[in-house]
Protein backbone atom coordinates (compact mmCIF):
# COMPACT_ATOMS: atom_id res chain seq x y z
CA UNK A 1 0.00 0.00 0.00
CA UNK A 2 1.29 3.44 -0.70
CA UNK A 3 1.50 5.86 2.72
CA UNK A 4 -0.09 9.07 1.88
CA UNK A 5 1.46 10.70 5.19
CA UNK A 6 4.65 10.04 6.31
CA UNK A 7 6.59 11.70 9.34
CA UNK A 8 9.98 10.77 10.93
CA UNK A 9 11.32 11.95 14.47
CA UNK A 10 9.60 14.80 14.10
CA UNK A 11 10.09 17.39 17.39
CA UNK A 12 9.30 20.62 18.20
CA UNK A 13 9.70 23.03 21.26
CA UNK A 14 7.76 26.15 22.51
CA UNK A 15 10.10 28.23 24.27
CA UNK A 16 10.70 25.52 27.49
CA UNK A 17 7.71 23.12 26.36
CA UNK A 18 8.60 19.98 24.51
CA UNK A 19 5.42 19.49 22.29
CA UNK A 20 6.66 16.78 19.85
CA UNK A 21 9.60 14.40 21.30
CA UNK A 22 10.37 12.71 18.22
CA UNK A 23 6.91 11.52 16.06
CA UNK A 24 6.94 9.18 13.76
CA UNK A 25 3.39 8.54 11.39
CA UNK A 26 2.65 6.62 8.57
CA UNK A 27 -0.43 7.07 7.03
CA UNK A 28 -2.12 4.37 4.24
CA UNK A 29 -3.17 6.48 0.99
CA UNK A 30 -7.01 6.49 1.03
CA UNK A 31 -7.71 5.53 4.33
CA UNK A 32 -8.73 7.69 7.69
CA UNK A 33 -5.83 8.62 10.34
CA UNK A 34 -6.74 9.60 13.83
CA UNK A 35 -4.82 11.00 16.16
CA UNK A 36 -6.07 10.78 19.55
CA UNK A 37 -4.55 12.71 22.56
CA UNK A 38 -6.01 15.11 25.63
CA UNK A 39 -6.06 18.59 25.41
CA UNK A 40 -2.55 20.17 25.21
CA UNK A 41 -1.17 16.99 23.48
CA UNK A 42 0.09 18.58 20.52
CA UNK A 43 -2.37 17.09 17.86
CA UNK A 44 -2.81 21.10 16.57
CA UNK A 45 1.41 21.35 16.54
CA UNK A 46 1.35 17.72 14.34
CA UNK A 47 -1.32 19.17 11.95
CA UNK A 48 0.33 22.39 12.06
CA UNK A 49 3.63 21.03 11.15
CA UNK A 50 1.95 18.51 8.33
CA UNK A 51 0.15 21.29 6.12
CA UNK A 52 3.32 23.79 6.16
CA UNK A 53 2.04 25.99 8.87
CA UNK A 54 4.96 25.38 12.02
CA UNK A 55 8.33 24.28 11.35
CA UNK A 56 9.55 21.40 12.99
CA UNK A 57 12.82 21.69 14.69
CA UNK A 58 13.81 18.41 13.50
CA UNK A 59 12.72 15.28 11.90
CA UNK A 60 11.26 15.00 8.34
CA UNK A 61 7.85 14.70 7.02
CA UNK A 62 6.27 14.25 3.50
CA UNK A 63 2.69 14.58 2.54
CA UNK A 64 2.28 12.45 -1.14
CA UNK A 65 6.26 12.51 -1.85
CA UNK A 66 5.97 16.74 -1.30
CA UNK A 67 8.29 17.46 1.78
CA UNK A 68 6.98 19.92 4.12
CA UNK A 69 10.23 21.66 4.91
CA UNK A 70 11.29 21.58 1.67
CA UNK A 71 8.67 21.99 -1.18
CA UNK A 72 5.62 23.43 1.05
CA UNK A 73 4.17 24.87 -2.07
CA UNK A 74 4.19 21.74 -3.31
CA UNK A 75 2.33 19.84 -0.44
CA UNK A 76 -0.30 22.92 -0.07
CA UNK A 77 -1.21 21.91 -3.45
CA UNK A 78 -1.95 18.26 -2.14
CA UNK A 79 -3.91 19.22 0.84
CA UNK A 80 -7.05 21.04 2.52
CA UNK A 81 -7.10 21.69 6.12
CA UNK A 82 -10.54 22.34 8.28
CA UNK A 83 -8.63 24.10 11.00
CA UNK A 84 -9.84 23.79 14.89
CA UNK A 85 -11.21 27.28 14.78
CA UNK A 86 -13.65 28.14 11.91
CA UNK A 87 -12.23 29.18 8.99
CA UNK A 88 -15.18 30.71 7.30
CA UNK A 89 -15.62 34.53 7.11
CA UNK A 90 -18.60 35.66 8.95
CA UNK A 91 -19.22 38.49 7.30
CA UNK A 92 -19.82 37.14 3.43
CA UNK A 93 -22.95 34.46 3.00
CA UNK A 94 -22.02 30.69 2.34
CA UNK A 95 -22.10 31.51 -1.48
CA UNK A 96 -19.21 34.50 -1.57
CA UNK A 97 -17.03 31.87 0.88
CA UNK A 98 -17.30 28.96 -1.69
CA UNK A 99 -16.59 30.92 -4.50
CA UNK A 100 -14.06 32.84 -2.58
CA UNK A 101 -12.27 29.81 -2.11
CA UNK A 102 -12.69 28.20 -5.66
CA UNK A 103 -11.20 31.18 -7.18
CA UNK A 104 -8.43 31.10 -4.48
CA UNK A 105 -7.94 27.68 -6.00
CA UNK A 106 -7.16 28.35 -9.19
CA UNK A 107 -11.29 27.54 -10.65
CA UNK A 108 -12.80 30.21 -13.25
CA UNK A 109 -15.59 32.65 -11.92
CA UNK A 110 -18.44 30.10 -13.96
CA UNK A 111 -16.46 27.21 -12.36
CA UNK A 112 -15.81 27.97 -9.05
CA UNK A 113 -20.24 29.15 -9.07
CA UNK A 114 -20.73 25.83 -10.22
CA UNK A 115 -18.80 23.68 -7.40
CA UNK A 116 -20.17 26.11 -4.43
CA UNK A 117 -23.56 25.66 -5.91
CA UNK A 118 -22.71 21.76 -5.90
CA UNK A 119 -21.46 21.73 -2.05
CA UNK A 120 -23.94 23.59 -0.59
CA UNK A 121 -26.65 21.23 -1.99
CA UNK A 122 -24.35 18.27 -0.72
CA UNK A 123 -23.73 19.44 2.96
CA UNK A 124 -27.23 20.48 2.75
CA UNK A 125 -26.92 24.46 2.73
CA UNK A 126 -28.89 25.57 0.23
CA UNK A 127 -31.60 27.19 2.12
CA UNK A 128 -29.02 28.88 4.19
CA UNK A 129 -26.57 30.13 1.10
CA UNK A 130 -27.74 33.65 0.84
CA UNK A 131 -27.31 34.03 4.94
CA UNK A 132 -24.33 35.94 6.51
CA UNK A 133 -22.31 33.22 7.99
CA UNK A 134 -22.14 35.11 11.39
CA UNK A 135 -25.77 33.90 11.73
CA UNK A 136 -24.85 30.14 11.25
CA UNK A 137 -25.37 27.50 13.87
CA UNK A 138 -21.84 25.35 14.90
CA UNK A 139 -23.14 22.48 13.13
CA UNK A 140 -23.82 24.47 10.02
CA UNK A 141 -20.35 26.54 10.32
CA UNK A 142 -18.52 23.48 10.32
CA UNK A 143 -20.42 22.05 7.41
CA UNK A 144 -19.29 24.76 5.42
CA UNK A 145 -15.74 24.98 6.77
CA UNK A 146 -15.59 21.45 5.72
CA UNK A 147 -17.02 22.13 2.05
CA UNK A 148 -14.50 25.03 1.51
CA UNK A 149 -12.14 22.29 2.31
CA UNK A 150 -13.36 20.34 -0.41
CA UNK A 151 -13.76 23.39 -3.68
CA UNK A 152 -11.02 21.13 -5.50
CA UNK A 153 -10.29 17.38 -4.61
CA UNK A 154 -6.89 17.29 -3.01
CA UNK A 155 -5.97 13.87 -2.20
CA UNK A 156 -5.35 14.68 1.61
CA UNK A 157 -7.54 16.14 3.84
CA UNK A 158 -6.65 17.73 7.31
CA UNK A 159 -9.07 18.15 10.42
CA UNK A 160 -8.40 19.29 13.78
CA UNK A 161 -11.27 18.36 16.09
CA UNK A 162 -13.64 18.10 13.57
CA UNK A 163 -16.47 17.72 15.54
CA UNK A 164 -15.34 19.35 19.30
CA UNK A 165 -18.18 21.13 20.81
CA UNK A 166 -20.62 20.12 18.31
CA UNK A 167 -24.13 18.37 19.55
CA UNK A 168 -25.02 14.66 18.98
CA UNK A 169 -27.16 14.65 15.71
CA UNK A 170 -24.01 17.92 13.87
CA UNK A 171 -21.86 15.29 14.85
CA UNK A 172 -23.30 11.64 13.33
CA UNK A 173 -23.77 13.97 10.60
CA UNK A 174 -20.11 15.33 10.34
CA UNK A 175 -18.96 11.42 10.82
CA UNK A 176 -20.91 10.49 7.75
CA UNK A 177 -19.64 13.02 5.56
CA UNK A 178 -16.04 11.82 6.74
CA UNK A 179 -16.79 8.63 6.12
CA UNK A 180 -18.27 9.63 1.92
CA UNK A 181 -14.90 11.54 1.65
CA UNK A 182 -12.71 8.43 2.26
CA UNK A 183 -14.96 5.93 0.45
CA UNK A 184 -14.42 8.36 -2.27
CA UNK A 185 -10.79 8.09 -2.02
CA UNK A 186 -9.50 10.90 0.08
CA UNK A 187 -7.35 10.16 2.36
CA UNK A 188 -8.34 11.84 5.96
CA UNK A 189 -6.36 13.07 9.14
CA UNK A 190 -8.17 13.69 11.90
CA UNK A 191 -7.42 14.79 15.48
CA UNK A 192 -9.55 14.22 18.07
CA UNK A 193 -10.10 13.83 21.64
CA UNK A 194 -12.76 11.26 22.02
CA UNK A 195 -12.17 7.91 21.60
CA UNK A 196 -15.80 7.29 20.57
CA UNK A 197 -15.10 9.63 17.57
CA UNK A 198 -11.87 7.79 16.97
CA UNK A 199 -13.67 4.26 17.03
CA UNK A 200 -16.49 4.90 14.46
CA UNK A 201 -14.62 6.73 11.94
CA UNK A 202 -10.98 5.46 11.89
CA UNK A 203 -9.31 2.85 10.30
CA UNK A 204 -6.11 3.16 12.16
CA UNK A 205 -5.64 5.51 15.61
CA UNK A 206 -2.51 6.77 16.86
CA UNK A 207 -2.58 8.00 20.99
CA UNK A 208 -0.26 11.27 21.48
CA UNK A 209 1.48 11.13 24.42
CA UNK A 210 3.77 13.27 25.75
CA UNK A 211 5.13 14.18 22.34
CA UNK A 212 5.35 10.80 21.10
CA UNK A 213 2.88 8.21 19.36
CA UNK A 214 2.65 5.92 22.61
CA UNK A 215 0.52 3.32 20.44
CA UNK A 216 -0.76 2.93 16.96
CA UNK A 217 -3.48 0.23 15.69
CA UNK A 218 -6.95 -0.13 14.82
CA UNK A 219 -9.98 1.09 17.72
CA UNK A 220 -10.08 -3.29 18.52
CA UNK A 221 -6.48 -3.36 19.00
CA UNK A 222 -6.49 -0.66 21.23
CA UNK A 223 -9.11 -1.35 23.32
CA UNK A 224 -8.41 -4.90 23.69
CA UNK A 225 -5.29 -3.05 25.92
CA UNK A 226 -7.45 -1.97 28.71
CA UNK A 227 -10.41 -4.06 28.62
CA UNK A 228 -14.08 -3.82 28.75
CA UNK A 229 -16.65 -2.24 31.05
CA UNK A 230 -15.92 -0.77 34.40
CA UNK A 231 -17.95 -1.49 37.04
CA UNK A 232 -18.33 1.79 39.53
CA UNK A 233 -19.62 2.71 42.98
CA UNK A 234 -20.37 6.15 43.80
CA UNK A 235 -21.96 7.52 46.69
CA UNK A 236 -25.27 10.22 47.18
CA UNK A 237 -23.10 13.17 45.91
CA UNK A 238 -21.70 10.97 42.83
CA UNK A 239 -18.25 10.88 44.04
CA UNK A 240 -16.44 8.04 43.31
CA UNK A 241 -15.96 5.06 45.83
CA UNK A 242 -14.23 2.32 44.20
CA UNK A 243 -13.79 1.09 40.23
CA UNK A 244 -13.53 -2.54 39.04
CA UNK A 245 -12.31 -2.54 35.66
CA UNK A 246 -14.10 -6.03 33.95
CA UNK A 247 -13.31 -7.73 30.21
CA UNK A 248 -17.42 -6.90 29.94
CA UNK A 249 -18.60 -10.67 30.20
CA UNK A 250 -21.83 -11.70 32.40
CA UNK A 251 -19.68 -13.81 34.44
CA UNK A 252 -16.87 -10.59 35.24
CA UNK A 253 -19.42 -8.18 35.31
CA UNK A 254 -21.37 -10.39 38.25
CA UNK A 255 -18.03 -10.92 40.00
CA UNK A 256 -17.61 -7.68 40.29
CA UNK A 257 -20.87 -6.69 41.84
CA UNK A 258 -20.83 -9.56 44.36
CA UNK A 259 -17.30 -8.31 45.73
CA UNK A 260 -18.92 -4.48 45.72
CA UNK A 261 -21.90 -6.15 47.82
CA UNK A 262 -19.47 -8.37 49.67
CA UNK A 263 -17.47 -4.49 50.92
CA UNK A 264 -18.63 -2.34 53.28
CA UNK A 265 -18.94 0.27 50.98
CA UNK A 266 -21.66 -1.43 49.70
CA UNK A 267 -23.34 -0.60 52.74
CA UNK A 268 -22.39 2.99 52.17
CA UNK A 269 -26.35 4.93 52.41
CA UNK A 270 -27.43 6.02 48.88
CA UNK A 271 -24.41 4.38 47.16
CA UNK A 272 -25.09 3.63 43.93
CA UNK A 273 -24.07 1.12 41.21
CA UNK A 274 -23.34 1.78 37.58
CA UNK A 275 -21.68 0.45 34.16
CA UNK A 276 -19.59 2.41 31.77
CA UNK A 277 -17.25 1.88 29.21
CA UNK A 278 -13.56 2.52 28.77
CA UNK A 279 -12.46 6.35 28.43
CA UNK A 280 -9.85 7.92 26.36
CA UNK A 281 -8.50 8.51 29.74
CA UNK A 282 -8.52 4.68 30.70
CA UNK A 283 -7.07 4.19 27.05
CA UNK A 284 -4.48 6.07 27.81
CA UNK A 285 -3.82 4.88 31.75
CA UNK A 286 -3.00 1.65 30.20
CA UNK A 287 -0.80 2.63 27.23
CA UNK A 288 0.64 4.95 29.48
CA UNK A 289 1.20 4.00 33.03
CA UNK A 290 2.09 0.71 31.92
CA UNK A 291 -1.04 -0.86 32.41
CA UNK A 292 -3.00 -0.86 35.25
CA UNK A 293 -6.13 0.41 34.12
CA UNK A 294 -9.04 1.61 36.15
CA UNK A 295 -6.57 1.24 39.35
CA UNK A 296 -9.56 2.96 42.17
CA UNK A 297 -10.65 6.26 41.99
CA UNK A 298 -8.14 6.83 38.78
CA UNK A 299 -9.23 7.86 35.73
CA UNK A 300 -12.69 9.03 36.19
CA UNK A 301 -11.32 11.16 38.60
CA UNK A 302 -8.65 12.74 36.36
CA UNK A 303 -10.40 13.98 34.44
CA UNK A 304 -13.82 13.73 34.40
CA UNK A 305 -14.37 13.27 31.18
CA UNK A 306 -16.64 9.85 30.42
CA UNK A 307 -16.68 8.47 27.22
CA UNK A 308 -20.03 8.67 26.10
CA UNK A 309 -21.40 5.84 24.29
CA UNK A 310 -25.31 6.08 22.98
CA UNK B 1 -18.18 -8.29 24.59
CA UNK B 2 -17.48 -3.90 24.21
CA UNK B 3 -15.10 -4.07 22.20
CA UNK B 4 -16.87 -4.54 19.08
CA UNK B 5 -14.77 -4.41 16.46
CA UNK B 6 -15.73 -2.24 14.22
CA UNK B 7 -12.85 -3.18 11.83
CA UNK B 8 -14.00 -0.86 9.01
CA UNK B 9 -14.19 -2.77 5.25
CA UNK B 10 -11.20 -2.43 3.43
CA UNK B 11 -11.65 0.58 0.72
CA UNK B 12 -11.52 -0.26 -2.59
CA UNK B 13 -11.74 3.29 -4.43
CA UNK B 14 -8.75 4.57 -5.87
CA UNK B 15 -6.38 5.89 -3.50
CA UNK B 16 -5.41 9.67 -3.25
CA UNK B 17 -2.05 9.96 -4.75
CA UNK B 18 -3.83 9.62 -8.24
CA UNK B 19 -6.15 12.29 -7.40
CA UNK B 20 -5.67 16.00 -8.65
CA UNK B 21 -3.56 18.54 -7.26
CA UNK B 22 -4.66 22.40 -6.58
CA UNK B 23 -4.36 24.19 -9.43
CA UNK B 24 -1.64 27.31 -8.98
CA UNK B 25 -3.05 30.61 -9.42
CA UNK B 26 -1.84 33.26 -11.51
CA UNK B 27 -0.89 36.31 -11.64
CA UNK B 28 -2.87 39.10 -9.54
CA UNK B 29 -5.65 36.56 -9.10
CA UNK B 30 -5.78 36.58 -5.08
CA UNK B 31 -4.90 39.90 -5.12
CA UNK B 32 -8.20 40.77 -6.92
CA UNK B 33 -9.97 38.12 -4.85
CA UNK B 34 -8.84 39.47 -1.68
CA UNK B 35 -9.72 43.38 -3.00
CA UNK B 36 -13.73 41.64 -4.04
CA UNK B 37 -13.85 39.90 -0.60
CA UNK B 38 -12.94 43.17 1.42
CA UNK B 39 -15.17 45.08 -1.11
CA UNK B 40 -18.49 42.54 0.00
CA UNK B 41 -17.48 43.04 4.02
CA UNK B 42 -17.65 46.88 3.46
CA UNK B 43 -20.76 46.39 1.54
CA UNK B 44 -22.34 44.24 4.27
CA UNK B 45 -21.40 47.13 6.66
CA UNK B 46 -23.37 49.80 5.52
CA UNK B 47 -23.80 51.44 8.97
CA UNK B 48 -19.81 51.83 9.47
CA UNK B 49 -19.55 53.49 6.02
CA UNK B 50 -22.28 55.60 6.84
CA UNK B 51 -20.52 56.89 10.07
CA UNK B 52 -17.78 57.42 8.13
CA UNK B 53 -19.73 60.21 6.31
CA UNK B 54 -22.27 61.22 8.64
CA UNK B 55 -19.78 61.97 11.38
CA UNK B 56 -17.15 64.71 9.55
CA UNK B 57 -19.87 66.26 8.10
CA UNK B 58 -21.46 66.76 11.48
CA UNK B 59 -18.64 68.51 12.76
CA UNK B 60 -18.22 70.73 9.65
CA UNK B 61 -21.28 71.67 10.13
CA UNK B 62 -20.72 72.09 14.39
CA UNK B 63 -18.01 73.87 13.52
CA UNK B 64 -18.96 76.69 10.66
CA UNK B 65 -22.25 77.52 12.26
CA UNK B 66 -21.50 76.82 16.11
CA UNK B 67 -17.79 77.74 16.52
CA UNK B 68 -17.48 79.51 13.21
CA UNK B 69 -19.90 82.52 13.83
CA UNK B 70 -17.58 82.65 17.32
CA UNK B 71 -14.55 82.31 15.71
CA UNK B 72 -15.10 84.57 12.36
CA UNK B 73 -18.21 86.26 12.91
CA UNK B 74 -17.54 87.13 9.22
CA UNK B 75 -18.33 83.68 7.99
CA UNK B 76 -15.04 83.16 6.75
CA UNK B 77 -14.25 80.18 8.82
CA UNK B 78 -15.72 77.53 7.05
CA UNK B 79 -13.27 78.40 4.02
CA UNK B 80 -10.25 77.57 7.48
CA UNK B 81 -12.07 74.61 9.03
CA UNK B 82 -13.06 72.63 5.18
CA UNK B 83 -9.75 71.44 4.98
CA UNK B 84 -9.40 69.85 8.52
CA UNK B 85 -12.65 68.27 7.78
CA UNK B 86 -11.45 66.75 4.93
CA UNK B 87 -8.20 65.38 7.23
CA UNK B 88 -10.64 64.03 9.70
CA UNK B 89 -12.88 62.46 7.55
CA UNK B 90 -9.90 60.36 5.74
CA UNK B 91 -8.34 59.44 9.05
CA UNK B 92 -11.66 58.47 10.45
CA UNK B 93 -11.99 55.13 7.73
CA UNK B 94 -9.14 53.94 8.26
CA UNK B 95 -9.22 52.49 12.15
CA UNK B 96 -11.83 50.40 10.56
CA UNK B 97 -9.23 48.74 8.39
CA UNK B 98 -7.38 48.12 11.24
CA UNK B 99 -10.15 45.92 13.07
CA UNK B 100 -10.71 43.94 9.66
CA UNK B 101 -7.20 43.20 9.40
CA UNK B 102 -6.93 41.96 13.56
CA UNK B 103 -10.10 39.89 12.84
CA UNK B 104 -8.26 38.04 9.88
CA UNK B 105 -5.64 37.34 12.17
CA UNK B 106 -6.94 36.01 15.20
CA UNK B 107 -10.19 34.03 13.87
CA UNK B 108 -8.32 31.41 11.96
CA UNK B 109 -9.18 32.54 8.54
CA UNK B 110 -5.33 33.64 8.03
CA UNK B 111 -4.72 29.37 8.67
CA UNK B 112 -6.67 28.48 5.88
CA UNK B 113 -5.38 30.93 3.21
CA UNK B 114 -1.53 30.10 4.45
CA UNK B 115 -2.14 26.59 3.69
CA UNK B 116 -2.95 27.51 0.00
CA UNK B 117 -0.52 27.94 -2.45
CA UNK B 118 -0.60 31.83 -2.67
CA UNK B 119 0.69 34.92 -0.89
CA UNK B 120 -1.19 35.25 1.85
CA UNK B 121 0.07 38.79 2.36
CA UNK B 122 -2.46 39.58 -0.63
CA UNK B 123 -5.16 39.48 2.51
CA UNK B 124 -3.69 42.74 3.57
CA UNK B 125 -3.82 44.02 0.49
CA UNK B 126 -7.42 43.83 -0.05
CA UNK B 127 -8.41 45.30 2.91
CA UNK B 128 -5.91 48.14 1.83
CA UNK B 129 -7.18 48.86 -1.40
CA UNK B 130 -10.64 48.99 -0.57
CA UNK B 131 -10.19 51.17 2.73
CA UNK B 132 -8.34 53.78 0.22
CA UNK B 133 -11.50 54.07 -2.09
CA UNK B 134 -14.03 54.23 0.63
CA UNK B 135 -12.14 57.12 2.45
CA UNK B 136 -11.79 59.00 -1.15
CA UNK B 137 -15.25 58.38 -1.60
CA UNK B 138 -16.47 59.86 2.43
CA UNK B 139 -14.01 62.72 1.35
CA UNK B 140 -16.01 63.59 -1.89
CA UNK B 141 -19.39 63.79 -0.26
CA UNK B 142 -18.04 65.76 2.64
CA UNK B 143 -16.18 68.33 0.04
CA UNK B 144 -19.31 67.99 -1.71
CA UNK B 145 -21.70 69.19 1.43
CA UNK B 146 -18.96 71.94 2.52
CA UNK B 147 -19.73 73.39 -1.10
CA UNK B 148 -23.58 73.50 -0.48
CA UNK B 149 -22.73 75.14 3.20
CA UNK B 150 -20.50 77.89 1.97
CA UNK B 151 -17.40 76.90 1.31
CA UNK B 152 -16.11 79.04 -1.70
CA UNK B 153 -12.57 77.79 -2.34
CA UNK B 154 -10.52 79.29 -5.07
CA UNK B 155 -8.91 76.12 -7.01
CA UNK B 156 -8.28 75.74 -10.46
CA UNK B 157 -8.75 71.71 -11.78
CA UNK B 158 -5.21 71.51 -11.36
CA UNK B 159 -5.21 72.46 -7.90
CA UNK B 160 -8.41 70.14 -6.96
CA UNK B 161 -5.75 67.15 -8.49
CA UNK B 162 -3.03 68.28 -6.66
CA UNK B 163 -5.43 68.23 -3.30
CA UNK B 164 -7.07 64.96 -4.07
CA UNK B 165 -3.15 63.25 -4.86
CA UNK B 166 -2.51 64.47 -1.53
CA UNK B 167 -5.58 62.97 0.25
CA UNK B 168 -5.16 60.13 -1.78
CA UNK B 169 -1.52 60.27 -0.29
CA UNK B 170 -2.74 60.81 3.13
CA UNK B 171 -5.34 57.88 3.54
CA UNK B 172 -2.69 55.26 2.57
CA UNK B 173 -0.43 56.71 4.65
CA UNK B 174 -2.76 56.16 8.13
CA UNK B 175 -4.28 52.62 5.93
CA UNK B 176 -0.98 51.24 5.76
CA UNK B 177 -0.21 52.39 9.48
CA UNK B 178 -3.69 50.71 10.79
CA UNK B 179 -3.32 47.75 8.44
CA UNK B 180 -0.18 47.65 11.01
CA UNK B 181 -1.68 47.81 14.24
CA UNK B 182 -4.66 45.55 13.10
CA UNK B 183 -1.79 43.18 13.07
CA UNK B 184 0.04 44.20 16.38
CA UNK B 185 -3.40 44.18 18.21
CA UNK B 186 -4.24 41.67 20.30
CA UNK B 187 -7.90 41.57 19.16
CA UNK B 188 -10.16 43.75 16.86
CA UNK B 189 -12.00 45.41 19.61
CA UNK B 190 -8.05 46.09 20.73
CA UNK B 191 -7.33 47.46 17.21
CA UNK B 192 -10.42 49.21 17.13
CA UNK B 193 -9.01 51.27 20.22
CA UNK B 194 -6.19 52.63 18.34
CA UNK B 195 -8.50 54.38 16.31
CA UNK B 196 -8.91 56.99 19.23
CA UNK B 197 -5.34 58.72 17.74
CA UNK B 198 -6.87 59.20 14.37
CA UNK B 199 -10.03 61.39 16.02
CA UNK B 200 -7.25 63.07 19.04
CA UNK B 201 -4.43 64.11 16.67
CA UNK B 202 -6.11 66.73 13.99
CA UNK B 203 -7.44 68.99 17.22
CA UNK B 204 -3.68 69.43 18.03
CA UNK B 205 -2.64 71.06 14.54
CA UNK B 206 -3.80 73.93 12.46
CA UNK B 207 -7.36 72.13 11.36
CA UNK B 208 -9.61 74.32 13.41
CA UNK B 209 -7.61 76.76 14.75
CA UNK B 210 -4.12 78.02 13.45
CA UNK B 211 -1.45 76.66 15.61
CA UNK B 212 0.10 80.72 16.72
CA UNK B 213 -3.30 80.93 18.77
CA UNK B 214 -2.30 77.80 20.44
CA UNK B 215 -0.18 77.76 23.99
CA UNK B 216 3.31 78.10 24.38
CA UNK B 217 3.81 74.24 25.24
CA UNK B 218 1.75 72.77 22.53
CA UNK B 219 2.77 74.78 19.21
CA UNK B 220 6.01 72.49 18.95
CA UNK B 221 3.70 69.69 18.61
CA UNK B 222 0.83 70.75 16.47
CA UNK B 223 3.60 72.38 14.24
CA UNK B 224 5.77 68.95 14.25
CA UNK B 225 3.01 66.55 13.51
CA UNK B 226 2.51 65.10 10.64
CA UNK B 227 -0.88 66.48 9.76
CA UNK B 228 -0.62 70.00 10.26
CA UNK B 229 1.81 70.20 6.99
CA UNK B 230 -0.59 68.26 5.09
CA UNK B 231 -3.70 70.61 6.40
CA UNK B 232 -1.40 73.25 5.13
CA UNK B 233 -0.67 71.80 2.14
CA UNK B 234 -4.77 71.10 1.43
CA UNK B 235 -5.33 74.67 2.35
CA UNK B 236 -2.69 75.79 0.17
CA UNK B 237 -4.23 74.26 -3.38
CA UNK B 238 -7.85 74.70 -1.66
CA UNK B 239 -7.81 78.69 -1.07
CA UNK B 240 -4.56 80.02 -1.60
CA UNK B 241 -2.41 80.21 1.51
CA UNK B 242 0.97 80.47 1.18
CA UNK B 243 2.72 76.68 0.32
CA UNK B 244 6.06 77.51 1.95
CA UNK B 245 7.66 74.15 2.41
CA UNK B 246 4.51 72.49 3.72
CA UNK B 247 4.20 70.59 1.03
CA UNK B 248 7.39 68.61 0.81
CA UNK B 249 7.17 67.97 4.60
CA UNK B 250 3.88 66.52 3.56
CA UNK B 251 5.14 64.48 1.10
CA UNK B 252 7.81 63.57 3.03
CA UNK B 253 5.99 62.52 6.34
CA UNK B 254 3.24 60.51 4.24
CA UNK B 255 5.74 58.74 2.14
CA UNK B 256 7.87 57.84 5.81
CA UNK B 257 4.78 56.16 7.35
CA UNK B 258 3.79 54.48 4.43
CA UNK B 259 7.86 52.76 4.29
CA UNK B 260 7.87 52.71 7.93
CA UNK B 261 3.90 51.02 8.36
CA UNK B 262 4.97 48.73 5.47
CA UNK B 263 8.12 47.29 7.30
CA UNK B 264 7.09 46.90 10.46
CA UNK B 265 3.51 45.27 9.01
CA UNK B 266 5.83 42.93 6.75
CA UNK B 267 7.70 42.11 10.11
CA UNK B 268 4.48 41.49 12.40
CA UNK B 269 2.99 39.73 9.38
CA UNK B 270 6.05 37.03 9.27
CA UNK B 271 6.10 36.92 12.64
CA UNK B 272 2.08 36.36 13.67
CA UNK B 273 1.41 34.36 10.21
CA UNK B 274 5.05 32.43 9.03
CA UNK B 275 5.58 29.42 10.12
CA UNK B 276 5.77 29.01 13.56
N1 LIG C 1 2.56 29.08 18.91
C1 LIG C 1 2.74 28.57 20.14
N2 LIG C 1 3.51 29.21 21.04
C2 LIG C 1 3.70 28.70 22.27
N3 LIG C 1 3.17 27.56 22.72
C3 LIG C 1 2.38 26.87 21.89
C4 LIG C 1 2.12 27.34 20.55
N4 LIG C 1 1.31 26.44 19.94
C5 LIG C 1 1.08 25.47 20.85
N5 LIG C 1 1.72 25.71 22.01
C6 LIG C 1 1.70 24.85 23.20
O1 LIG C 1 2.01 23.54 22.79
C7 LIG C 1 1.22 22.60 23.47
C8 LIG C 1 0.48 21.73 22.49
O2 LIG C 1 -0.47 22.49 21.82
P1 LIG C 1 -1.42 21.93 20.69
O3 LIG C 1 -0.60 21.35 19.59
O4 LIG C 1 -2.34 23.04 20.30
O5 LIG C 1 -2.20 20.77 21.44
P2 LIG C 1 -3.62 20.09 21.12
O6 LIG C 1 -4.02 20.51 19.74
O7 LIG C 1 -3.39 18.63 21.22
O8 LIG C 1 -4.58 20.58 22.14
C9 LIG C 1 0.32 23.37 24.40
O9 LIG C 1 0.88 23.35 25.68
C10 LIG C 1 0.33 24.76 23.83
O10 LIG C 1 0.16 25.71 24.84
MG1 LIG D 1 -5.67 21.49 19.12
Amino acid sequence: MELAIQARGLRKRFGSTEVLAGLDLAVQAGSIFALLGPNGAGKTTTIGILTTLVRPDAGAATVVGADVRTAPAEVQRRIALTGQSAAVDGELTAIENLVMLGRLSGLGRRQARAKAAELLARFELEGAAKRRVSTFSGGMRRRLDLSLSLVVDVPVLFLDEPTTGLDTRSRQELWAIIRSLADAGTTVFLTTQYLEEADRLADRIAVLDRGTIAAEGTAAELKARVGGEFVELRDADGELLREIPTDGSVHALRGAIDELDRSELGAVPGARIGIRRPSLDDVFLAITAGGTPGSPGSSAVRSGELLETN
Amino acid sequence: MTTNATTLPARTAPAGPTRALRPRIRGTVAERVFVTRSLLQELRDPESMLMAVVLPVMLMLMFTFIFGQAIDPSGGYVDYVVPGIILLCAGFGASSTAVSVSRDMTTGIIERFRTMPLRSGAVLTGHVVVSVIRNLFATAVVIAVALLVGFRPDATALDWLAMFGVVALYILAITYLFAAIGLAASSPEAANGYGFILLFLPYVSSAFVPVETMPDWLRPIAEHQPITPVIETIRSFLVGTPLGSSGWVALAWCLGIVLAAAVWGAWLFRRKAGRR
